[in-house]
């Protein structure tokens, strides 16, 4: 905090939009639901670790979906699995997010044409933020992807959404 | 204590689902278990939430090489050796040879995956017990051998590299630089896990005498592998039924000693692959040495692949065991079936033998010891 030290010492004020501030607060405690399901997820853990280091990005993996905020959908979505995934997302709390990581999520991948057991597309199941390309996705596209929805969140209108269910 | 426990609960029995989001079954596993109290006493693994419909590809396919990625896709931890078995089941059935620098190439490049994939067993094995620190310390070593396969292939994860009787493209000049600063550095960290993770004092108590697997009992599964290895067998497909150059090497097979408890422990399991990774350092070192730096390797690639009518079943070692390739061909240019033998499917069905009586908590370690990976498993 080189520039700052010393001369903000006293109590001061900060004046922000509470929607902002909200957004501010969100995009960067992004927490993601540990979830792996395929190749993709190798990759995933590759991003957490040492190298890529999710964590300064403020994104922390979770066990448990009632904990987070995004779900990372990584690898292939079979049919046994999807109902599961859709009931994950539903025990996750408000707001929600999901990514969806790899082709196989996105559109089944290497497996459209006759993958009789694989989804084409998590997105028939829950509704998807951001789409991440790539067989697997290199752990710079996932950050990217991240990115993206944290320009997604910036830009939202939680509290004027609110009125207009109204 | 035990009994104690056991006694309370009145043997009610309670069923407790594991999986399948559950971060510490490596992949989408389902375990039901049978508990009386805290103790284990049936394991039903559910499984089938990863099929894929890999021999649905494979006879779809219109041609044999058209198979090789989809093969990368069952291990995906290990994709270089599931190319590895599958490329020398056709140049068998093929009757093909193989060029001298294709077969060095590979041998260093499946020895390179072997200890990357041990890596990535061994780190999440730690990361169950609650060990992050070695995670994130393995996981940089790894990535270093990712840096060598992605000059060399052009990817991180799922290579197709391996081509019929060939390879999909040469290496690098520097590649034999880069493997020689690997092996030369990764020696030390070897040690260092083994004082920051194997004989760490927490680590021990959580896997050994845990999940003991006894010798005949992993003969009857017909196990492979470091857990057929962590029983204290010596069987290791490339001395005993040696495919590509491995008999030019020298190398030991390291066994399960019940150093710390009993033998075929997690921690036995565990150690194996340790030093199988130095093992695997040996090769390289050797493979490095012998490497022609002449040669073409893709002259010797068919320009179409026709086995004639007949089977054939081939096995090599994968870093979870024995991985078999079982090839029907009807003379056509697609495969009539591609069956895998998966080593992951096999140790998944010892793990109701070998968790029987544990408590609750320990199910997490001996998941983690057995190292499955579930796109192999339901392929
Ligand atoms: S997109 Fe590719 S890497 Fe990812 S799960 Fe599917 S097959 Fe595996």
């Amino acid at each position: 905090m080189g520039m700052l030290d010393k001369k903000y010492h006293d109590s001061n004020i900060i004046i922000v939009g509470l929607e902002s501030a909200l957004n501010w607060a969100r995009k960067n405690s992004l927490w993601y639901e540990q979830f792996g399901l395929a190749c993709c997820a190798i990759e995933m853990m590759a991003t957490a670790a040492s190298r890529y280091d999710f964590d300064r990005f403020g994104i922390i993996p979770r066990s448990s979906p009632r904990q987070a905020d995004v779900m990372i959908v990584a690898g292939t979505v079979t049919m046994k699995m999807a109902s599961r995934i859709l009931r994950l997302y539903e025990q996750m709390s408000e707001p929600r997010y999901v990514i969806s990581m790899g082709s196989c999520s996105n559109c089944g991948g290497p497996y459209w044409e006759h993958g009789y057991h694989v989804l084409k597309g998590v997105d028939k199941v829950v509704p998807v933020d951001v789409y991440v390309p790539g067989c697997p996705p290199r752990p710079e596209a996932l950050l990217e992807g991240f990115l993206k929805l944290q320009e997604k969140i910036t830009g939202e209108t939680i509290l004027q959404k609110k009125e207009s269910v109204k | 204590m035990i009994e104690v426990i056991s006694k309370e609960t009145g043997n009610k029995e309670m069923v407790i689902n594991m999986g399948p989001q559950h971060p510490s079954t490596h992949g989408v596993l389902r375990l039901e278990l049978v508990l009386d109290g805290e103790i284990i006493t049936k394991v039903r693994p559910n499984i089938g939430y990863l099929h894929r419909c890999f021999e649905k590809y494979a006879e779809q396919m219109d041609d044999y090489a058209k198979v090789i990625p989809y093969t990368d896709r069952m291990d995906y931890v290990s994709a270089i050796n599931q190319e590895h078995g599958y490329v020398i089941a056709l140049e068998r059935m093929l009757e093909l040879e193989v060029p001298e620098r294709v077969e060095y190439i590979r041998v260093i490049m499946a020895e390179l995956q072997r200890i990357a994939s041990h890596l990535l067993g061994i780190g999440a094995f730690g990361l169950d017990l609650g060990a992050f620190s070695p995670f994130l310390y393995l996981f940089t070593e790894r990535e270093k051998i990712l840096d060598i396969f992605e000059r060399v292939t052009g990817a991180r994860l799922l290579y197709n590299y391996f081509a019929v009787a060939g390879l999909m493209r040469d290496v690098h000049p520097k590649f034999k630089a880069d493997t020689a600063e690997f092996v030369r550095t990764f020696r030390p960290k070897i040690k260092e896990l083994n004082d920051l993770l194997s004989y760490n004092k927490i680590f021990i108590q959580r896997t050994a005498n845990i999940g003991v697997l006894p010798e005949k009992v992993a003969f009857n599964y017909a196990a492979s592998g470091p857990v057929l290895r962590g029983s204290g067998v010596k069987w290791d497909l490339r001395k005993n039924d040696p495919y590509s150059i491995y008999d030019r090497f020298e190398f030991d097979i390291p066994v399960g000693t019940g150093e710390v408890g009993t033998l075929g422990d997690c921690w036995d399991r565990y150690i194996v692959r340790v030093k199988e990774m130095e093992q695997s350092l040996r090769i390289i070192e050797q493979a490095l040495d012998g490497m022609p730096d002449e040669g073409d390797v893709m002259e010797a690639i068919p320009k179409r692949i026709r086995p004639k009518e007949g089977e054939i079943y081939v096995r090599t070692e994968t870093p979870r065991g024995e991985l078999g390739y079982y090839i029907v061909s009807d003379k056509s240019a697609s495969p009539f079936r591609v069956k895998a033998r998966a080593p992951s499917f096999v140790h998944l069905s010892v793990l109701p033998a070998i968790s029987k009586g544990s408590l609750i908590a320990d199910m997490v370690a001996i998941v983690g010891s057995i190292d499955i990976v579930l796109g192999e498993v339901d392929r």
